[in-house]
């Protein structure tokens, strides 16, 4: 990987700033983003960070005038260039979007029309901004644009339509796309989040040599700190549809001076186990959930009684750092301390020891007809965590729902739980060992019934399985969701009452009424905030550490695993490529495929 | 008649990796608890349905339809109180025009009108009702089955089906009742039945839909009965697109069954029915038009309200009026 010239951050030219921008809901005029200000220079990559409902990509697309059904900007200024964007003329706004300032969406297979080759759909961005004098031109720009984002740009790849491409290609073409009239100005809205990691490392590779070769300068919106962190110049932090801090990368990671932010960091999973898991208790506010002073007020340690009355006002030392807290000052001389072991290694070491609960023998799993795991064999320990770690397709969550019978297809090989071999759907299971493994599905927005409350929801396992009074019924009830550090007032609400994060702990809370042996996590955090994330991560730890069930912890993200796992398996195409404790997988890792995911896994080193 | 109602549902609980648009379209969608301090909390018993019921009051046509529907139900309810006459009784001269004390004039036997019209309508809507209920709960069982079986009796029961929905419903009426005689049971059995294929349709889908959502797999974890599955964990997940379908199927009920007792395989006379009087008095129409015109129109307009609350719930229902201020 080539290291990138660092660009003079603040000699450049301010290409794009924001003045106090405003936007709002619009028949009840709360806000969801207020007094945004922030300048982007000529070649620099700015970093806009925050959580769900922060508002980043609300402000992100009002910087091309564009705001979805439902919301409008109230006030505040966007110049690119000279150019008042916010009050261009529907004609000029035309031109201005793909040629001055230009877009890059979350999810390319979304965006890309399916209906066109992507040559046809490239050529339209050229024509509608009359790029070049010629047809000729134009068709020399097109394949000059492929070859830019590393693509083929012979005519059979021109030819193909959307669906024909990988997810990293369609991405690809998206960014082609939005380099395609060389504008001023391009905003990235989370281009990676539904790529794997290797392809992830790609394109961000991709994006960080075009911005620096064309002098391109970029808004990368994100949720994720260690994505920005080897790309971004700056980064500004997004609490709540506020600017909380900005500031150059460097000047962050050596001392954030917003408790947010330093929280933000610790919440970060940390691959090579220097750093402890931190979560953040409570959730981000949703507009119009916000408090009036500084919103991170109920979630901060250090906040006094101003905070929760008046927002702070921008403040900082220099004019490149910048900061809105009280205490802004006393944070800014104490040193940023996240480090802090993870968890008991003596744990890891007698792991080997431990009897078996679950034994996986020579599992081979189909898709309809297509073999999509291919012999596998496992054990799970007592009292022990094993992740399975893999891109998507690696048939990781595959594997998991084989042993919680939930695969609907054929199963060749041996499942054993304590010897006994168990049927291949759960209806054919006993009720013991339905009961004994209980599964946490991927998405608490899926998995919960939307229809039920969450006491309906936690009767199910208590009905199928005890014979409880109504007031036992309801004690375990309360037991579990304390378990989970979860209010009995709970009880009565629905799940579209709760956060994403209350709603997992639901899910899991219901996992635990079952009162099992083990317990099977598939991504439980992948739809999660990385503070919520972290707080998620350290229940589970800690549940399981009290409890002492096995958990088979599924995820896609290596850098989790050292804050939950004794042991992991790395997975891909069907196999086991990688097979051991924690420790020595991640600080020697033999398989080639581990190193690669290694090295593409986005890390963030704190300077010291 | 192919027709095909939106099954689209709105997805509101999917949202994508931390997608600030889906959360903050949520938000404005359904408003949220905190925002709407005047839903209390926990008290939000039928969420989404009521929501439902909520936008459709929004949309101008759903007004209209329910207000035209509560007039002719009026009509139908309290007219044979306020019946000037008995509806077998013989007020005057056969097809004489409007008078005094007649203001419709008479029949092709000399009944009063505006009597019969009074008394006519309620066998229609009676039936109507009767037969989409029937209809519905066929069709919305075989759907529900069909959408979460497997793949053989989805496909055994589907195309059963299709060999029903194959036969114009109308024929089918009139096939059996010419062999069985006009009873009334047999026709409510017949319409409701033929309605079922398409209602079923409808709810397979939108099983499909939810029956791939995790928590139906979390209820076959636990080894939840698949009956309860289906009626606990998706019924009450698709109550939405089957009310829409229950407002069209009402409509095409009532018109169906007009059009039997028109054809004299309903109420035989000298019972009172709309569809019946169209008929008897159609020789007389160039002489008395308002014995034929009168029912023809509340026929006419009892459908138009019914779609219109039909059109209007599903309109809410795919969001396309949804008032975002944008267009004010």
């Amino acid at each position: 990987m080539s290291t990138p010239q660092q660009t003079p951050a603040s000699n450049g030219d301010v290409v794009l700033r924001v003045e106090d921008l405003r936007i709002v809901l619009d028949p009840s005029g709360i806000d969801i983003d207020d007094q945004v200000s922030f300048a982007i220079h000529q070649g620099e990559v700015l970093g806009l960070v925050g959580e769900s409902a922060s508002g980043k990509t609300t402000a992100a697309t009002s910087l091309l005038a564009h705001q979805r059904r439902g919301a409008k900007i109230a006030g505040g200024s966007v110049t690119i260039a000279g150019t008042d964007v916010l009050s261009a003329a529907p004609g000029a706004l035309r031109k201005l979007r793909g040629g001055l300032i230009s877009y890059v969406p979350q999810d390319a297979s979304a965006a890309l029309n399916p209906a066109l080759r992507i040559g046809t759909q490239l050529m339209e961005i050229l024509e509608a901004h009359s790029f070049g004098s010629s047809r000729a031109d134009r068709e020399a720009r097109l394949r000059e644009m492929l070859e830019e984002v590393l693509l083929p740009s012979d005519r059979s790849f021109v030819r193909r339509y959307p669906h024909q491409l990988s997810g990293g290609q369609q991405q690809r073409v998206a960014i082609a796309m939005a380099f395609a009239c060389r504008p001023k100005v391009i905003v990235l809205d989370e281009p990676t989040t539904a790529l794997d990691v290797t392809t992830q490392a790609h394109v961000l590779e991709t994006i960080r040599d075009l911005t620096r070769s064309y002098g391109v300068s970029a808004l990368y919106v994100t949720h994720d700190l260690a994505v920005v962190a080897n790309l971004a110049d700056r980064i500004a932090v997004m609490y709540a549809g506020r600017l909380v801090e900005i500031g150059s990368r460097e000047a962050l990671f050596a001392g954030a001076w917003h408790p947010y932010t330093r929280k933000l960091l610790a919440a970060i999973p940390d691959i090579s186990g220097d750093r402890g898991l931190h979560g953040i208790p409570g959730w981000a506010p949703r507009p119009g959930q916000r408090v009036a002073g500084c919103a991170f007020t109920p979630r901060c340690d250090m906040h006094i009684d101003r905070c929760a009355i008046e927002f702070p006002p921008d403040e900082g030392e220099t004019a490149d750092h910048r900061v809105r807290c009280w205490r802004w000052r006393e944070l800014a001389e104490a040193p940023l301390d996240i480090r802090g072991p993870l968890r008991e290694i003596t744990e890891a070491k007698n792991t080997l020891q431990q009897p078996s609960v679950v034994s996986v023998r020579d599992v081979s799993a189909f898709y309809q007809h297509k073999e999509v795991l291919h012999g596998v064999s496992a054990e799970l320990r007592e009292h022990r965590c094993l992740a399975l770690v893999g891109e998507s397709g690696s048939g990781k969550t595959t594997l998991a729902r084989c042993i919680a019978g939930l695969h609907p297809f054929r199963i060749d090989g041996d499942i054993e739980l304590r010897g006994t071999p168990l049927a291949r759907d759960s209806r054919s299971r006993t009720r013991a060992e339905r009961q004994a493994i209980q599964y946490i599905f991927q998405s608490p927005y899926s998995s919960l019934n939307p229809r039920k409350t969450i006491r309906q929801l936690l009767a199910q396992p208590i009905d199928v399985f005890f014979k409880l009074s109504r007031e036992e019924a309801e004690e375990r009830m309360v037991k579990v969701l304390d378990q989970v550090a979860l209010d009995r007032s709970l009880l009565s609400r629905y799940p579209e009452q709760l956060s994403g994060g209350e709603r997992q702990r639901v899910a899991i809370a219901r996992g635990l009424a079952a009162e099992p042996t083990v317990l099977i996590c598939d991504e439980v955090t992948s739809w999660l905030d990385v503070s919520v994330q972290a707080a998620i991560i350290e229940l589970l730890a800690q549940l399981q550490a009290e409890l002492g069930v096995s958990m088979l912890f599924v995820t896609h993200n290596l850098a989790l695993i050292r804050s939950i796992a004794q042991e992991v398996a790395v997975m891909s195409e069907g196999l086991f490529v990688e097979y051991g404790l924690v420790d020595a997988v991640l600080d020697d890792p033999q398989a080639d495929y581990t190193k690669k995911l290694l090295t593409d896994t986005p890390t963030l080193e704190l300077v010291q | 008649m192919t027709d095909e109602t939106p099954s689209t549902r709105k997805i509101i609980e999917e949202q994508t990796l931390d997608d600030d648009l889906g959360m903050q379209s949520n938000v404005v969608l359904q408003p949220d608890p905190a925002l709407a301090p005047g839903v209390a909390k926990g008290a939000r018993q039928y969420g989404e349905f009521v929501q439902l019921l909520h936008d459709s009051w929004h949309v101008r046509r759903t007004k209209i339809g329910l207000g035209i529907l509560l007039a002719m139900l009026a009509l139908v309810i309290l007219g044979p109180l306020v019946a000037p006459y008995s509806p077998t009784e013989f007020v005057g001269p056969p097809f004489s025009g409007p008078s005094d004390g007649v203001y419709l004039g008479t029949d092709y036997i000399g009944h009063d009108v505006l009597t019969r019209v009074l008394y006519g309508g309620r066998t229609v809507i009676t039936l109507a009702l009767a037969a989409t209920v029937l209809g519905l709960v066929v069709g919305v069982s075989l759907g529900l089955i069909a959408g979460y079986g497997r793949r053989w009796v989805d496909e055994t029961l589907m195309r059963a089906l299709d060999v029903v929905l194959a036969f114009p419903s109308i024929v089918l009426a009139l096939l059996f009742v010419s062999v069985f005689g006009p009873r009334l049971w047999l026709i409510v059995l017949l319409v409701g039945l033929s309605h079922a294929p398409r209602i079923a349709r409808v709810t397979r889908v939108a099983a499909m839909e939810i029956a791939h959502r995790d928590f139906v797999r979390a209820a076959e974890a636990l080894g939840v009965s698949r009956t309860r599955i289906l009626g606990a964990e998706i019924l009450p997940n698709i109550t939405s697109p089957l009310l829409v379908e229950f407002g069209l199927r009402l409509t095409y009920s009532i018109g169906i069954i007009a059009a039997l007792s028109f054809l004299g395989f309903g109420l035989q006379p000298p019972a009172a029915d709309w569809g019946l009087m169209i008929n008897e008095n159609r020789i007389g129409i160039t002489v008395q038009p308002y014995a034929v015109a009168v029912p023809v129109v509340l026929i006419g307009v009892l459908t138009i309200a019914t779609n219109m609350i039909a059109d209007g719930v599903a309109r809410a229902l795919v969001g396309i009026d949804r008032d975002t201020g944008a267009a004010a």
